[in-house]
């Protein structure tokens, strides 16, 4: 039987670009799933992606696409929202894109609380160009910039979108599919910039270079690392070890999203009926 | 047999995910690189090859009994 | 009822922006265009428009580019240092072909240069700033009306031919004074958003050109689903590795301007009926220029002025017939030499090009023209 998700892929441009064992897909289901899940109307929704292999998912979703440029789908995405309210925009982004070409545009996209929902592939690498480290490769994991071991410290992207005044943040990964389809469908739920990272695996460019090429271990891993947030908080500091890391919704709450505030703004100027 | 395995073909990669996660060996990659049904009778139809392709190139169905 | 009011250069760009159906703005503060989003961030709501100060001049680029994708027309302004971040983002609107106004007030480069000293140094950058082959249009008012009636021009024309435009005005016209009355709504011809011809079911493809090699791209949830992207990409949005494609898409960019220069380079003549030599200026430059031609015919100089208003595409019609006519042509120009180029490559050789340049944070003196002049002059007879 066909499944009700192909309806939001464009059929013709698959089988997607990824890498075999590539986590992208997993993720991009996902998306698709959680927006057939809120009912969102297929043309009344966009999808903005920045650059890097996660970017390219945008191609492969049956919405209005925009590809933009590196690290820039949060500006994009807040000129759609800001200028189209009734249209439902999720940004897609990864690692490099979002924190570190991206990372002034995320911290502000979170800081004006825009109504968006961004969701990060965060597969610790840049794949696209065959490897290099970025801000969230773990330290002391290898990359083709870090062939020692990276020594930089890596971005907690979670609590760096909660610092920065998101409204909706959260954490899954590639292994628990549905946990992260219900991530992301919180994310459009909250009317304000949601923020959810989805762990997903590297096989080629991150597992490879750390000795970790199968993506079903790869996969496995992160069932066995990863620990929802309840449990998390109930767990001693010695037994948050520096593989483990805590899932789930890590923080929501109800804020004045940027297009209602500028409604006002509206108001107050006399151009409401205009 | 419980169940219907559809495969899309031209999607499979042959990444292997789906053979690691099968509780019951039914899958393996054949020497060309794609996914194939070994043991469809094993198939207890738990949709974890499903759930977990990045590809989205296999599903499982229960059969309707007749 | 009269309506003449005294208003500054950046602000009747403003005025001119929203006149013509610009509804959102994004930006950044920088010195001598902060006027333009101020004004913006006042008039914008009274309109049901919005403004939104974005966290960098690469946000504010890209902010702008949304809005227009969603459908309204969207203007971002700046200057030097921030006119060099947007370059990244103008070479996408080139590429996606998304209709987007910047305005660049220039002042002195490079770098932080000299804040916030006028200059016209940004030349050749509006020309080629971003990486990339692709046209671009850049317009150049000389007074406070004309800013006004060059950002109307400015939206339509990134309307017409979906592509960026930079309204490449200096700090001298940015900051000027003028009493101005502007136009009725109804005398204000606005070129609307391009629609799609036909429906998703009857095979429509977002970047297919229309008779005037310009696509009807859809606006985003419009029910159309088309993909937009910077990288090369074929009628249907979608990128392609293909040397054709790459060639075609390439060559149509910028024949899609090309075939409409005559009608888009803006060029105006003063006391050239007559005359043997002729001064080239734009801008601010062209105040004085147009008081130093005045004085030298006064000492019985046959001299002229031809104003560019279109900066790009270069006025080379205009250009060529002038050196057809003249004895010697002066380029005075508020840098050290960028457009001066233009008009050697396109006299090539006809008649003597000399350059009037000025690089030191102030504005011509009219004396500094007419010394440029009788050099000219001196040398044409010698």
């Amino acid at each position: 039987m066909e499944r009700s998700f192909e309806k939001y892929f464009r059929q013709n441009r698959l089988p997607h670009l990824w890498c075999p064992g590539c986590g992208n897909g997993i993720v991009m289901k996902a998306i698709v799933q959680a927006i057939e899940k809120k009912g969102l109307d297929q043309d009344k929704t966009v999808i903005v992606s920045g650059i890097g292999c996660s970017s390219r998912a945008s191609g492969y979703m049956d919405f209005d696409t925009l590809h933009t440029a590196h690290g820039r789908a949060i500006p994009f995405a807040t000129g759609i929202k800001l200028a189209n309210p009734e249209l439902n925009v999720i940004v897609i982004t990864g690692d490099g894109d979002c924190t570190a070409i991206g990372g002034n545009h995320f911290i502000h996209g979170c800081r004006r609380n825009v109504d968006l929902t961004v969701v990060l592939f965060n597969n610790s690498i840049y794949g696209m160009t065959g490897g290099q480290a970025s801000p969230m490769t773990p330290t002391h994991k290898k990359a083709t910039t870090a062939p020692y071991g990276a020594i930089d410290r890596n971005f907690d992207a979670c609590r760096l979108a909660e610092a920065a005044g998101a409204t909706y943040v959260a954490r899954s990964t590639a292994f628990h599919v549905q946990h992260l389809t219900d991530m992301i469908a919180g994310g459009i739920d909250n009317k304000g910039f949601s923020f959810v990272e989805a762990i997903c695996q590297c096989p080629t460019s991150f597992g490879r270079k750390n000795k970790m090429a199968d993506p079903a271990k790869m996969m496995m891993w992160m069932r066995d690392n990863a620990v929802m947030k309840a449990a998390w908080d109930k767990l001693p500091d010695d037994k948050k070890t520096e593989e483990k890391f805590p899932i789930g919704l890590f923080y929501n709450e109800s804020e004045t999203d940027y297009a209602t505030a500028y409604n006002e703004v509206i108001q107050i100027a006399g151009g409401a009926d205009k | 047999m419980n169940s219907e395995i559809t495969i899309k073909l031209p999607r499979c990669k042959g990444c292997g995910i789906c053979v690691a996660f099968c509780p019951k060996q039914v899958l393996a990659v054949d020497e060309l690189g794609k996914v194939m049904v070994v043991n469809a009778d094993a198939c207890i139809a738990c949709g974890q090859c499903e759930l977990r392709c990045p590809d989205y190139a296999i599903f499982v169905d229960k059969k309707v009994k007749a | 009822m009269s309506k003449a009011r005294l208003m500054q250069g950046n602000e009747a760009c403003v005025e001119g922006a929203l006149a013509a159906g610009v509804r959102f703005f994004g930006g950044y503060p920088i010195t001598p265009s902060t006027e333009v989003a101020e004004g913006m961030a006042k008039l914008l709501p009274t309109v049901g428009g919005k403004f939104v100060q974005m966290e960098d001049e690469i946000a504010s680029m890209g902010v702008v580019l949304g809005a227009s994708l969603a459908g309204k027309k969207a203007v971002t302004a700046s200057s030097g240092p921030g006119i060099s971040l947007k370059q990244e983002l103008i070479g996408y609107a080139a590429a996606a072909e998304i209709p987007v106004v910047i305005v660049n007030v220039q002042r002195v480069g490079p770098s932080t240069g000299q804040p916030t000293a006028p200059s016209q140094g940004d030349v050749m950058q509006a020309r080629w700033g971003t990486h990339g082959d692709h046209p671009m249009i850049a317009l150049s008012p000389w007074s406070v009306r004309e800013a006004f009636d060059t950002a109307v021009m400015a939206v339509n024309y990134s309307e017409r031919f979906r592509t960026p435009v930079i309204l490449l005005m200096d700090e001298i016209v940015g900051h000027l004074r003028e009493k101005v009355e502007l136009p009725e709504a109804s005398a204000i011809e606005i070129y609307p958003r391009r629609k799609p011809t036909c429906s998703r079911a009857e095979g429509y493809e977002p970047f297919t050109p229309d008779k005037d090699l310009v696509p009807n791209t859809a606006n985003f949830g419009e029910g159309y689903h088309i993909h937009v992207t910077g990288l090369i990409h074929d009628d249907t949005g979608f990128p392609i590795g293909s040397p054709k494609i790459t060639r075609e898409v390439t060559k149509r960019l910028h024949e899609k301007i090309d075939i409409a220069r005559d009608e888009i380079t803006h060029v105006e003549e003063y006391f050239m009926d007559d005359a043997e030599y002729a001064v080239v200026a734009f801008g601010g430059t062209a105040r004085t220029a147009y008081e130093a031609v005045a004085n030298a015919r006064k000492k019985g100089i046959k001299v002229g002025m031809v104003r560019l208003i279109t900066i790009w595409p270069f006025a080379d019609k205009a250009i060529k017939k002038i050196a057809e006519k003249v004895k010697g042509i002066l380029v005075a120009e508020l840098n050290y030499g960028q457009l001066v180029g233009e008009v050697e490559r396109v006299v090539a050789g006809k008649c003597p090009v000399e350059l009037c340049a000025k690089y030191d944070m102030t504005i011509f003196e009219p004396a500094e023209i007419e010394a440029g002049i009788d050099e000219l002059v001196a040398g044409g007879k010698a």
